[in-house]
């Protein structure tokens, strides 16, 4: 049984090894060296890099995309947390108004922001509406701004938020809504005195779920940021390709994990319980 | 009360479906502006003759297929594995790279593909993607294969050792047959994803794999183009039936 075990575990643990840990591990080495001349690595070894992330030029562009990402689960909350209690009360239709939700986020995220891009540009469907209709003489600038973005990444997360906040609800007990009705509660305090306290584990999962990729968002940002909205993602990315300094690039990308990794060990304290 | 919160979920709904709707609406338009001009397919004549959006989408098809076959094995084996015994530290690092930012893999990768070129003679390309898909691609498939195997009832497979089986015959003839639907649900969702990844294999893609997401990317980006309305929508609906296939085998 033993050897059975090991190798039924043995494929998926060597490609995790190989093909995430060991190239992580890279970025490790990469961050403690020297940028070459043409773009390369190489000795001397050095702290200069994860020095550099603490200039302020660099620690303003991670604020912005932690305040970003902020905005954005808090927008998805917001939004979700009605539409996670309607489906949850749905009765026999539930998992139809649930698929609903998922279907589109399964589909397509690139598609999806593309969506937007048509919507939005100076030439797109809204701005051609309007002028059509005499309302504005010139098109309104609706794409490439911290607000496209922000929408980009509130319709592309919202069913991360709406499906943890499902779960919850659906397993809550009606009758204490009833209790606090016949106690004397209104409905909207009902809402908000009973269900959300009891919500907050759903909540929890609901917002780092969105949190973590709005943070290390890459696509979304480029796409409805253009080059105007610099954040964490677009800062790496650069450091590979255009600027060619991947012992920097290296630095940003193992801070931004460790970012990642600090929420999620919160998160799982909290709960002792995995993903998987 | 009940009435305001079904309006606002039609709003929603309205929201999450309509820019996808109207996308594909004016994929039909004869104009190549966004002005209703009447009915046309010009667009879609127009992508299947173009040269670049055919080869990288069979290139996307053949990355999808291989990537999604190797992740669906590996996946699958894990997960029986783990649900045999659980084994944290496994289970933890798959978490852990479904979380970590699509961006940060991409570059670890491309930084890990460079340092091994340095001693072998090989360099990015098709081979370099499918290894990036089936590395990103087993932690679905073990969630979803792992979600079905917790249902089962591991005195079956006892069962069938008591009744002379061997190890490997139990799993192969009494646990598998029952675990097709979600080791296909699995595939269907790990084919999709690695269909639609942009950003790690953009950084791990040579000059010959361009994939249908990066030509698509490269083209949104230009400006408008009906031609992308048109492949959008293709794609939209070919895998929205996969994940549509993938939910009913789910729950089956």
């Amino acid at each position: 049984m033993r050897r059975l075990r090991f190798l039924f575990l043995a494929p998926a643990a060597g490609i995790v090894v190989l093909l995430f840990f060991v190239p992580l591990a890279i970025l490790l080495g990469y961050a403690a060296l020297t940028r070459g001349a043409y773009g390369g690595a190489g000795a001397p070894w050095t702290l200069e890099n994860w020095v550099r992330l603490a200039d302020p030029l660099y620690v303003g562009i991670l604020a912005r995309s932690v305040a970003v990402a902020a905005v954005s689960t808090a927008l998805c909350l917001v939004l979700g947390f009605p539409l996670a209690w309607f489906i949850a009360r749905a009765g026999r239709r539930k998992n139809l108004w649930l698929a609903l939700v998922m279907l589109p986020f399964w589909t397509s995220f690139l598609v999806r922001t593309y969506a937007w891009m048509f919507l939005l540009r100076d030439t797109g469907l809204f701005n051609t509406a309007l002028l059509k209709l005499g309302l504005i003489a010139e098109p309104l600038p609706l794409l490439y701004n911290y607000g496209a973005v922000i929408l980009g990444l509130v319709y592309g997360y919202l069913p991360f938020m709406v499906l943890p906040l499902f779960a919850t609800l659906e397993r809550l007990d009606k009758s204490l809504l009833e209790a606090a009705g016949d106690l004397g509660a209104r409905p909207w305090q009902a809402q908000w005195r009973v269900v959300v306290p009891l919500a907050a584990p759903g909540i929890r999962a609901g917002a780092l779920l969105v949190f973590i990729p709005c943070l290390g968002a890459y696509l979304t940002p480029d796409l409805l940021g253009g080059g105007k909205t610099i954040l964490i993602g677009t800062l790496i990315q650069n450091q590979f390709t255009n600027s060619r300094d991947w012992p920097f690039g290296s630095a940003a990308s193992l801070a931004l994990m460790a970012v990642v990794l600090a929420l999620l060990m919160l998160q799982v304290r909290k709960k002792q319980e995995d993903l998987l | 009360m009940k009435r305001a919160l079904g309006l606002y979920a039609t709003a929603l709904y309205l929201f999450l479906h309509l820019p996808l709707a109207v996308l594909a609406v004016f994929s039909f338009n004869r104009s190549r502006f966004t002005l209703w001009e009447g009915f046309s397919l010009n667009w879609y004549t127009a992508a299947a003759r173009n040269e670049q959006l055919m080869e990288a989408t069979w290139n996307s098809l053949v990355i999808a297929a291989v990537a999604t076959a190797a992740a669906t094995v590996v996946g699958t084996l894990c997960a029986y594995g783990l649900w045999k015994k659980p084994a944290r530290w496994l289970s933890t690092s798959l978490t852990l790279s479904l979380v970590t930012p699509e961006i940060v893999l991409g570059i670890a990768l491309l930084a890990f593909f460079q340092w091994v070129f340095r001693f072998l003679n090989v360099k990015l390309g098709l081979d370099t993607v499918i290894l990036a898909h089936v590395s990103f691609s087993i932690a679905y498939v073990v969630i979803v294969v792992l979600a079905r195997l917790r249902t089962f009832d591991p005195g079956l497979e006892e069962a069938a050792l008591d009744l002379g089986a061997t190890e490997s015959q139990a799993f192969r003839r009494v646990t598998l047959p029952q675990l097709l639907p979600a080791v296909a649900a699995a595939a269907l969702l790990a084919f999709t994803i690695s269909f639609d990844d942009y950003v790690i294999t953009s950084l791990v893609a040579g000059v010959d794999s361009e994939t249908l997401p990066m030509v698509l990317y490269a083209m949104a980006r230009r400006g408008a183009n009906p031609m992308v309305n048109a492949v959008s929508t293709v794609i939209v609906l070919g895998l929205g039936l996969l994940v549509i296939v993938s939910e009913r085998l789910r729950e089956s």
